[in-house]
């Protein structure tokens, strides 16, 4: 304690403590030379095993909760985004039962509410994008050459808050309690006069659990693109998968800013009684809707983006050439992701505006598909001047292509006022925006699945079974969607409980009632054939479809530590061009977890990086949050209240297990 | 089947900390600051939107919020990156007794900083649940108080690790710069705040 004194008013170092100092430096200098490390003399099997030791985590149920391996946590977020993709679906269903006949009374308005918020909420905030951060997580690290994502612990803490705001979301449904106010929660609706109890508000702190998981995964993924790269890769040779998603996390981060914004300041409204939506007291609803769509639009994008990218990949690899016009397909990228931002205003054409704010964001709507038109385009370049094959992941590119082309267009309509007025909140909007999500988004997901199916699990996919489910998703989603235009462009209004017969929408409602329970049957083929491929498969090898990114240079599944060796990249397609050997540095060390960083844009090796170890505090910090989230939702001293337990358990998480110095970093 | 390696370099001699934008965490803390300056950002245009509406700001019959208070946390923060200049500069050089005795001062100055914090928000001249105008200027003070007391916190945890052995690690100085970054971060973000609630209703 004297030193520390000394220290405090002396800025000079007392004369032990410096001595001691040196000396412990020289100690840590001569036990680094004895550090092991992979290299020519340390490699095959015996590198295997010991990186497995090094690498593996903890054993027991306590080191599954701890795990920060980054394919633990992406297929966490993989099957638990598919899980709630069923319940959406499942409300779906009850919906398109309710409408199948006109004047049905099979389900009252109060819960048709419920039904369609659930829905959209799901499939929106806890289906669609942690399903693509689920696979960016799980395949960015092996597609960059690198064995972990960075801060693997708040990736951790990215997924189980994630999982807390899906199972607070379904577990008010179950006590009825669910939010009733649709997935936009419009106000002065969701306000506190117009939505008394607690509905709105379970829907807002569902924002707030998915929108730090989000924030969360998107500084995970960022980073771990800009700095965990293979050496040689540079930015122009990072694959497009990894582009779009960079783009996406980029997008994420300024975005998410903007809902965690307008929902706190709707839990404050009903909570604490501020204005900002109040128009008595001079607050305004529009603000909501501007704050919410300006997350809102570029969120269809963040859903979207991901999915170009696996069309990339799964076009290249099937294609045996790299993508045409790699180049104007990341700048395509980069500019749907900019432009996203300012077309926020289209969804509230409804609304009013002055005539240039028409003008200028009918225009910016327009040209957002210009950038991904070019992308398109690129893609048929390369399906022409390659050799495709069509195994089931291209078949739900072409499907892709086919359905969300429509989907484009019908978006192009909508895009101009006038029309937008007449066809505004119709049935007609509803197909245009499933079109595009599902048609999008979804189809190049059950491709990709297909796809790194053998990677994930080292079986392949029943290609024959997989064809049948292609077929019918992609029929039924046509005959489920397609009538849709028919019954909005006949007037028939989205998140209306029913409708009554003799306007001619029996017809069209059916088809789209008969289509959605064949899309949800072509479905549940899809997951049996994962279930049964994953323990009756063909073993896959480590590169089954023949493929030119890092991922498939190594084994199916991959080992807990990813490489033996940190790859080496040479050009953009690096296994095609590898004639047979995989360029290597090494130099990691083996008996702790270390990572391989790398200059931004040129990829030079830079630093050595400790990688954490499991930790029970990601989970444990998750778990305090989420009860404060929770709590806040009943009282706004739950916020005062859990910045302690919060703070400790954060502090906790980064405080090292250790407190001595080890001869090269660890982090405990 | 698994490619053979070949060996084209060794990465053993590389360094295990460096500053700025080779350091892994220098990125998590921008990819933060965004996140936080998004919200703020967004925050300022619901302040513009409301104020849009309103004839005068603040509105008739209110007073704008007393200047004392506030000015006086401007001038503390704004005088703190002096020390936070130094603190800096001690942890580029791995002068550990040089940060141990600035990051005291600083996590002193940060408890002023809320002391005299909360007078300011007994100073504003309204209750949030008064009109929108208050709701978006209590909002303002809110937010920027979450940020100081997260830097605080941070600055605190930082300071207790910089009295153990771990403090003479190169990894250790980089977070210390890394968080004197971010309070640069949190001063620079007061200013536009300071502004909107005492000046801008006084326009």
């Amino acid at each position: 304690m004297t030193d520390v004194r000394a220290d405090f008013f002396d800025a000079k170092p007392s004369e032990g403590e410096h001595e001691r100092v040196e000396a412990e430096n020289r100690r840590l200098a001569a036990e680094r030379k004895k550090i092991a490390r992979d290299g020519p003399k340390l490699k095959g099997a015996k590198l295997a095993a010991r990186l497995e030791a090094t690498w593996r985590r903890p054993p027991g149920i306590i080191g599954w909760l701890a795990t920060v391996d980054h394919k633990e946590i992406g297929r966490r977020y993989m099957i638990t985004a598919l899980m709630f993709l069923v319940l959406g679906g499942a409300m779906s269903l009850l919906m398109r039962l309710q409408l199948a006949r006109p004047d049905s009374a099979l389900i009252s308005a109060e819960r048709y509410n419920q039904l369609f918020t659930m829905h959209g909420s799901t499939m929106m905030f806890l289906f669609a994008v942690p399903v693509m951060e689920g696979v960016a997580v799980y395949i960015i690290p092996l597609m960059l050459g690198t064995r972990s994502t960075a801060f693997p612990r708040l990736n951790a803490f990215s997924y189980y808050m994630y999982l807390f705001g899906g199972l607070m979301l379904w577990g008010a449904f179950v006590l009825n309690i669910a939010p009733d106010v649709g997935w936009f929660a419009y106000t002065p609706l969701s306000g506190p006069q117009f939505s008394p109890g607690k509905r709105a508000d379970i829907w807002a702190q569902m924002i707030t659990f998915t929108e730090v998981a989000a924030l969360a995964a998107a500084v995970v993924l960022t980073c771990t693109i800009l700095k965990c790269r293979a050496p040689g890769m540079t930015l122009a040779r990072m694959p497009l998968f990894a582009w779009a998603m960079l783009v996406v996390a980029i997008m994420i981060i300024f975005s998410m800013p903007a809902v965690a914004l307008c929902s706190g300041m709707l839990i404050s409204d009903r909570l604490v009684g501020t204005n900002f939506y109040n128009a008595a007291e001079h607050g305004d609803a529009l603000l909501w809707q501007h704050l919410f769509w300006f997350f809102g639009h570029p969120e269809v994008y963040i859903i979207f983006l991901p999915a170009t990218g696996f069309v990339s990949v799964i076009t290249e690899t099937f294609c045996r050439r790299p993508i045409f016009g790699h180049a104007v397909v990341v700048l395509a990228l980069i500019s749907t992701g900019i432009l996203a931002f300012g077309l926020w205003v289209h969804h509230m054409f409804a609304t009013g505006l002055p005539r240039v704010g028409y003008s200028f964001y009918t225009a910016a709507s327009m040209s957002v598909s210009i950038p991904t038109g070019l992308q398109i385009f690129c893609w048929l370049a390369t399906m022409w001047d390659g050799r495709p094959r069509f195994p089931v992941p291209m078949l739900y590119v072409v499907g892709f292509i086919v359905t969300f082309v429509i989907g484009g267009l019908t978006g192009v309509m909508v895009a101009a006022v006038p029309l937008d007025l007449q066809l505004h909140d119709t049935y007609f909007v509803v197909a245009h925006f499933h079109y595009v999500l599902i048609g999008g988004a979804v189809f190049p997901l059950l491709g990709i699945f297909t796809y790194w199916f053998p990677k994930f699990t080292g079986r392949m996919m029943n290609e024959a079974l997989g064809k049948v489910s292609f077929w019918l998703t992609f029929l039924s989603f046509q005959l489920t969607f397609f009538p849709m235009h028919w019954s909005g462009l006949l007037g028939m209004p989205r998140r209306v409980y029913t409708y009554p017969a003799g306007l001619g929408l029996e017809v069209p409602n059916l088809l789209s009632t008969i289509g959605a329970f064949v899309l949800a049957f072509a479905i549940v083929l899809f997951v049996v054939n994962g279930i049964v491929s994953l323990y009756r498969g063909a073993i896959a090898g480590p590169n089954p479809w023949g493929a030119a990114s890092l991922e498939w240079a190594t084994s199916s599944p991959p080992p807990v530590y990813n490489f033996e060796h940190i790859p080496v990249v040479e050009s953009n397609t690096p296994l095609w061009d590898s004639e047979g050997e995989l360029p290597v540095v090494t130099g990691l060390r083996v008996d702790e977890k270390e990572l391989l960083l790398t200059t931004v844009v040129a990829a030079a090796p830079d630093l050595r990086e400790p990688v954490p170890a499991a930790s029970l505090w990601p989970l444990i910090t998750a778990i305090a949050v989420g009860i404060v989230f929770v709590a806040s939702i009943f009282s706004p001293w739950a916020l005062a209240v859990g910045v302690v337990p919060c703070g400790i358990a954060a502090t906790a998480w980064f405080w090292p297990k250790e407190l001595k110095r080890h001869p090269e970093p660890v982090i405990s | 089947m698994i490619l053979e390696p070949r060996f084209t370099g060794d990465v053993a001699d590389l360094p295990t900390h460096k500053f700025g934008p080779s350091s892994l965490t220098w990125w998590g803390i921008i990819g933060f600051m965004v996140i936080e300056g998004g919200f703020f950002m967004l925050a300022f245009a619901a302040y513009f939107f409301l104020m849009g509406h309103e004839q005068g700001w603040p509105p008739e019959g209110r007073r704008p919020a007393d200047l004392l208070a506030g000015t006086l946390f401007t001038i503390v923060i704004l005088a703190s990156e002096f020390i936070n200049t130094k603190i800096k500069k001690a942890a580029n050089a791995g002068d550990v007794p040089a940060i141990r005795r600035l990051i005291l001062i600083m996590i002193a100055i940060g408890a002023v900083l809320l002391v005299i914090r909360g007078f300011e928000f007994n100073s504003l001249n309204c209750r949030w649940t008064d009109d929108a105008y208050s709701s978006i200027i209590w909002a303002l003070l809110f937010l920027h108080t979450t940020h100081l007391l997260t830097d605080w916190g941070d600055t605190v945890v930082l300071g207790a690790l910089m009295f153990t052995p771990v403090s003479y690690e190169g990894r250790r100085w980089v977070d210390v710069d890394e968080n004197a970054l971010y309070w640069r971060y949190v001063w620079l973000l007061w200013i536009p705040i300071y502004l909107m609630i005492y000046w801008v209703p006084r326009l």
